[in-house]
C-alpha cells in the first residue's frame, strides 16, 4: 500500500523486538547491527591498547611479559579482524550502498545475514581463547612460534577463517549489487565516489581474504600434523608463511582505507557544496591503488631473510603507491577550493583525517626504503605509522561519517557541540598518543616488548596520556550518540544539503529505501550555484 | 519472511527488476565465489610447486606410491560427471525435467564413485603409514617424503571435502527438480551447482598429473 | 516477460567436448612416460589447461556468456600467478649463508 511504504524502515511492519533484528534481511538493519557489534568490540580493543599503555607508562612491569603478548596480540587482531577491516564497507557501506545507487537491497539479503553471522561467529571463536589458553603470537601468527607456542593458536586462527568469510560475502554482494541494481540512468560514472570506493574494496575483498583462508588452514595443519611446510625443524620455511600471509593482509590494509577515502570524498564535496574535483582522476586513483596493493606486499618482509633482489622490486613497487593516493589528497584540497566550506563536526573529522592520514601516508614511504626500514621495521616508528593511517584516516572517517549519516539512519541529528568535543579529544589525544612514538621509534624502542630502557621513559607517560584522551573522546561519542537516540532533535530529511540519492529520500528510509526508484540524469554531487 | 516468489512462471524476488536481472546477479555472485575457491586452492598449489622445487627427489619417490590407473579412473570419471550435470543444465532449459533428473542422479553416482576410489587410496595409504609430517611411518629415501604426504594429503583432502560438499548440493537440486521445482524459466540453483562442480573437476585436471604423473 | 536470450549449447556439442577431454587424459598419461627433464610440469601443466580450458569454455558456457566472467575466471589465475610468481622467485634468488663457525 503507498501509506506503507512511508513507514520507517526501524518500524516496518510493526516488528521492532530483537527477534525482528536478529532475522532480518533488510540491508539497513543489518548494517545497524554490524554498528553495535563493531563498536562494541572497539571498546573491547580499545581495553586491551589502554592496558598495554598503562604497562607501558613506566618501565617497571605492572603485567608479565607473557600477560603484555597476550593483551598486544588481542589488540591487534580484535582491532584488525574485528573492527577495522568490516567497520565501513559492513556498517556504512550496508547501510548506505543500495541507497546510494537506487537500489531496493543488496542482491543476495540473505548472504548478507550469513555474513554478520560469520562475523559474530568468529569473533566468538577468538574471544574464546580467551578462556582456552589464550594466544601470545601477535596478530601476525608468525611460524616458527605460532607453532611451538602453547596458546590456542588453532582456536584463534579458525575464528579468523570464520571472520574472513564475513568479509568475502560482502565483497561478493557488494560487486553484484553494484553491476546489476544500479537505478535507471546511473551508470558506472555517475556513481557516488563512495560507491567507487566500496567497489574496488570488495574486489580486493574477493581476490585477497581466499589466501588468507588457506594461510590460516595450513598453519592449522601444520601445528597438528607437523607436516613440514612452515617449520624449518622439519624442512619448512616459516619466510613462505609471511608471503602467504602477507600477501592478503597488505591488501587487507587497502580494504581498510579505501572505503574511508570513499566517505571523505563525500564529506568534503557536502561541506564544500561544490562538486568534487576530478571525479575520474579519484575514480582512476581508487583502482590504482587496489591494483598496487597487490604488489608490494614483501616490504613487510625486509628483513625477513627474502631474497635481495625481491625486497628491491618490492621496494619500487611500495613508492609507486603515494601517486594515486596523493592525486586524491590534491583532488581533496582541489574541491574545497573557492567551495562554500562550513565546519561542521563531519567537515572536521575530514580536516582530521587529511593531516593524519597524510603523516601516515608519508612515513608509509620511508619505510618503503629499504635501509630506513632496517632501522625501524619492529620499532614504534611503525606502530606510529599504522597507527597515524589505520585510526587517524579510517577511524576518524568512520566516526565523521557516523556523524554525518547518522541522520539518514535514525531520523536525528547528533549534538553539534558534543560531536565537536569528541572530535578535538580524538584528534589531540590522537596526536599525543602517537606522535612520540614516531621519535621513539627513532630513537630505537623496539615493539611487542612490555618494558623498555629508561630514556623511553618521558615519551612513553605522554602516549599514554594521550590514550586516556583518545579513550575519553570515543566514550564523548557514545554518549553523544545515545543521547541523540533517546533525546536528540528530529534532523529533517536532508540537513546537510548532500545530493547524493540516498538524501532523496526520507531520513530514515522507508522499508524498501524510494517510494519509487528514481531514474538518474545527472552526476552525484550537482551544487546549485 | 519472504511472500513465495512465482519463480517458475517469470516473477523475480522484491528487489529485483525483473527475472533476468536476478538470474545474471546469480550468475555473477557464483563466478565471484569461484574466483575465490581458485584462490584458495592456488594457494596449495603454490605450497606444491615450492616443496616441489625444493625437494624434487621426495616428489618423484612420492609419485610412486600413487597408484596412476586410479587418478587415472577417477579424472574420467570426474569429466564425464562434468558432462552431465551439464547435460542436466541442457534439459532443464528444454524443459525436459526428467532426463535432467536423470543426469543429476548420474553426476551423484559419479560423485560417489571418486569419493570411493579415493577412500581406497587412502586406506591402503594409511595402512602403509604413509601419512603427513610427523606421522609418517613408512621406510623412506628422501628425508622430505612426509613433506610429500602432507600436501598429497591437503589437496585431496581438500578436494575431496568440496566433492562431498558437491554431493550435498546435488542432491538439494536433484530434489527441488524431481518436486517441479525447475523450468526452463528458472534453474538457477542448478545452474549455480553446476558451475560449483565444473571448478571441482578443474581442480582435479591440474591435481592429477602433479601429484600422479610429475 | 522476456526469457533470458541464454544460448543453448547443442547436445553434440558436449559429447563432442567431452570426447576431446577423455583423449586428452589419454595425452596426459602417455607424455608423462617419456621424461623431459625440467619441462615434465610445464608440459603436463600445458596439456591440463587445455582440458580445463574445455570444460570452461563449453561446459562452463563461458564462450557464450557475458565476458565479464571470463574475465573473473582469469582474474583468480592471474593473481594465482602473481602470488607463486613471487614465492618461487624469492626462493630461487635467495643467497645462501654458510656458517662462519
Amino acid at each position: 500500500m503507498a501509506h506503507d511504504s512511508q513507514v520507517s524502515y526501524l518500524k516496518y511492519g510493526n516488528q521492532t523486538g530483537l527477534w525482528s533484528w536478529l532475522t532480518t534481511l533488510d540491508h539497513k538493519k543489518i548494517g545497524i547491527m554490524y554498528f553495535i557489534s563493531i563498536f562494541i568490540f572497539f571498546f573491547i580493543g580499545g581495553m586491551f591498547a589502554l592496558l598495554m599503555r598503562l604497562e607501558l607508562l613506566h618501565p617497571e612491569p605492572l603485567f608479565s611479559a607473557d600477560q603484555y603478548n597476550q593483551m598486544m596480540t588481542y589488540h591487534g587482531a580484535i582491532m584488525t579482524f574485528m573492527v577495522i577491516i568490516p567497520g565501513v564497507p559492513a556498517f556504512l557501506g550496508n547501510f548506505l550502498l543500495p541507497l546510494m545507487i537506487g537500489a531496493k537491497d543488496v542482491a543476495f539479503p540473505r548472504v548478507n545475514l550469513m555474513s554478520w553471522y560469520c562475523l559474530m561467529i568468529g569473533a566468538a571463536i577468538s574471544f574464546a581463547t580467551i578462556f582456552f589458553g589464550g594466544v601470545d603470537t601477535g596478530w601476525t601468527f608468525y611460524t616458527p612460534y605460532s607453532l611451538e607456542t602453547s596458546g590456542n593458536t588453532i582456536m584463534m586462527v579458525l575464528g579468523a577463517f570464520v571472520m574472513g568469510f564475513s568479509s568475502i560475502l560482502t565483497g561478493v554482494n557488494f560487486i553484484v549489487t553494484i553491476h546489476r541494481l544500479r537505478a535507471p540512468g546511473m551508470g558506472f560514472f555517475q556513481m557516488p565516489l563512495m560507491v567507487w570506493a566500496l567497489y574496488s574494496t570488495a574486489i580486493i575483498q574477493v581476490v585477497a581474504t581466499p589466501v588468507l583462508a588457506i594461510t590460516l588452514l595450513l598453519l592449522a595443519l601444520e601445528k597438528v600434523f607437523g607436516v613440514g611446510i612452515f617449520d624449518p625443524k622439519l624442512g619448512g620455511d616459516p619466510v613462505l608463511f609471511q608471503h602467504y600471509f602477507w600477501f592478503y593482509s597488505h591488501p587487507a590494509v587497502y580494504i581498510m582505507i579505501l572505503p574511508s577515502m570513499g566517505i571523505i570524498s563525500e564529506l568534503i564535496t557536502t561541506f564544500s557544496r561544490k562538486i568534487i574535483f576530478g571525479y575520474r582522476a579519484i575514480v582512476y586513483s581508487t583502482f590504482g591503488i587496489a591494483s598496487v596493493s597487490f604488489f608490494v606486499w614483501g616490504h613487510h618482509m625486509f628483513v625477513s631473510g627474502q631474497s635481495y633482489w625481491t625486497g628491491w622490486i618490492f621496494s619500487l613497487l611500495t613508492m609507486l603507491v603515494g601517486v594515486p593516493t596523493a592525486i586524491k589528497a590534491f583532488n581533496w584540497v582541489a574541491t574545497m577550493y573557492r567551495g562554500s566550506i562550513s565546519f561542521k563536526a563531519p567537515m572536521l573529522f575530514a580536516f582530521g583525517y587529511l593531516f593524519l592520514f597524510s603523516i601516515g601516508g608519508i612515513t608509509g614511504i620511508y619505510l618503503a626504503v629499504i635501509p630506513i626500514d632496517v632501522h625501524f621495521h619492529d620499532t614504534y616508528f611503525v606502530v606510529a605509522h599504522f597507527h597515524y593511517v589505520m585510526v587517524g584516516g579510517t577511524l576518524l572517517a568512520l566516526t565523521g561519517g557516523l556523524y554525518y549519516w547518522f541522520p539518514k539512519m535514525f531520523g536525528k541529528i547528533c549534538s553539534e557541540l558534543g560531536s565537536q568535543i569528541s572530535f578535538f579529544l580524538i584528534f589531540v589525544g590522537f596526536n599525543v598518543t602517537f606522535f612520540p612514538q614516531f621519535v621513539l621509534g627513532h630513537m630505537g624502542m623496539p615493539r611487542r616488548y612490555h618494558t623498555y630502557l629508561p630514556e623511553f621513559e618521558t615519551l612513553n607517560i605522554i602516549s599514554t596520556v594521550g590514550s586516556w584522551m583518545i579513550a575519553s573522546g570515543f566514550f564523548v561519542t557514545l554518549g553523544v550518540v545515545i543521547y541523540a537516540l533517546l533525546k536528540g532533535p528530529k534532523s529533517g530529511d536532508n540537513p546537510w544539503g548532500g545530493t547524493t540519492l540516498e538524501w532523496k529520500t526520507s531520513s530514515p528510509p522507508p522499508h524498501e529505501n524510494f517510494e519509487t526508484i528514481p531514474t538518474v540524469t545527472g552526476g552525484p554531487y550537482e551544487y546549485g550555484s | 519472511m519472504s511472500m513465495a516468489v512465482d519463480h517458475l512462471n517469470g516473477e523475480a524476488l522484491h528487489h529485483f527488476p525483473d527475472a533476468h536481472t536476478e538470474f545474471e546477479a546469480s550468475k555473477l555472485g557464483i563466478w565471484l565465489f569461484l574466483c575465490t575457491e581458485i584462490l584458495m586452492f592456488g594457494g596449495l598449489f603454490v605450497a606444491y610447486f615450492i616443496f616441489h622445487g625444493l625437494y624434487p627427489e621426495a616428489f618423484v619417490e612420492g609419485a610412486k606410491y600413487t597408484d596412476w590407473k586410479l587418478g587415472a579412473a577417477n579424472t574420467v570419471v570426474l569429466l564425464f560427471s562434468s558432462l552431465t550435470i551439464a547435460l542436466a543444465v541442457h534439459f532443464l532449459q528444454k524443459d525436459n525435467i526428467k532426463a535432467a533428473a536423470v543426469n543429476l542422479a548420474i553426476t551423484f553416482g559419479c560423485a560417489a564413485l571418486f569419493m570411493l576410489i579415493k577412500g581406497i587410496e587412502y586406506s591402503h595409504k594409511i595402512h602403509e603409514g604413509l601419512l603427513p609430517g610427523r606421522w609418517f611411518s613408512h621406510a623412506k629415501e628422501a628425508q622430505e617424503l612426509p613433506t610429500y604426504f602432507a600436501i598429497y594429503f591437503t589437496t585431496t583432502g581438500i578436494h575431496g571435502l568440496h566433492v562431498l560438499i558437491g554431493m550435498a548440493l546435488i542432491i538439494w537440486v536433484f530434489i527441488r527438480t524431481i518436486r517441479g521445482g525447475f523450468n526452463s524459466r528458472y534453474y538457477t540453483a542448478v545452474e549455480g551447482v553446476a558451475l560449483y562442480w565444473h571448478l571441482v573437476d578443474l581442480v582435479w585436471i591440474f591435481l592429477f598429473p602433479l601429484l600422479y604423473l610429475v | 516477460m522476456s526469457d533470458h536470450k541464454h544460448h543453448i549449447m547443442p547436445l553434440k556439442v558436449y559429447v563432442s567436448v567431452f570426447a576431446c577431454l577423455l583423449v586428452l587424459t589419454v595425452v596426459t598419461v602417455w607424455v608423462s612416460l617419456f621424461d623431459f627433464g625440467k619441462l615434465n610440469m610445464w608440459i603436463a601443466m600445458f596439456v591440463a589447461s587445455i582440458k580445463a580450458g574445455l570444460v570452461a569454455m563449453y561446459f562452463m558456457q563461458l564462450k557464450y556468456d557475458n565476458r565479464l566472467y571470463l574475465y573473473i575466471l582469469l582474474a583468480g589465475f592471474a593473481f594465482l600467478a602473481l602470488l607463486l610468481g613471487v614465492t618461487v622467485f624469492d626462493i630461487s634468488t635467495r643467497v645462501m649463508q654458510s656458517s662462519t663457525l
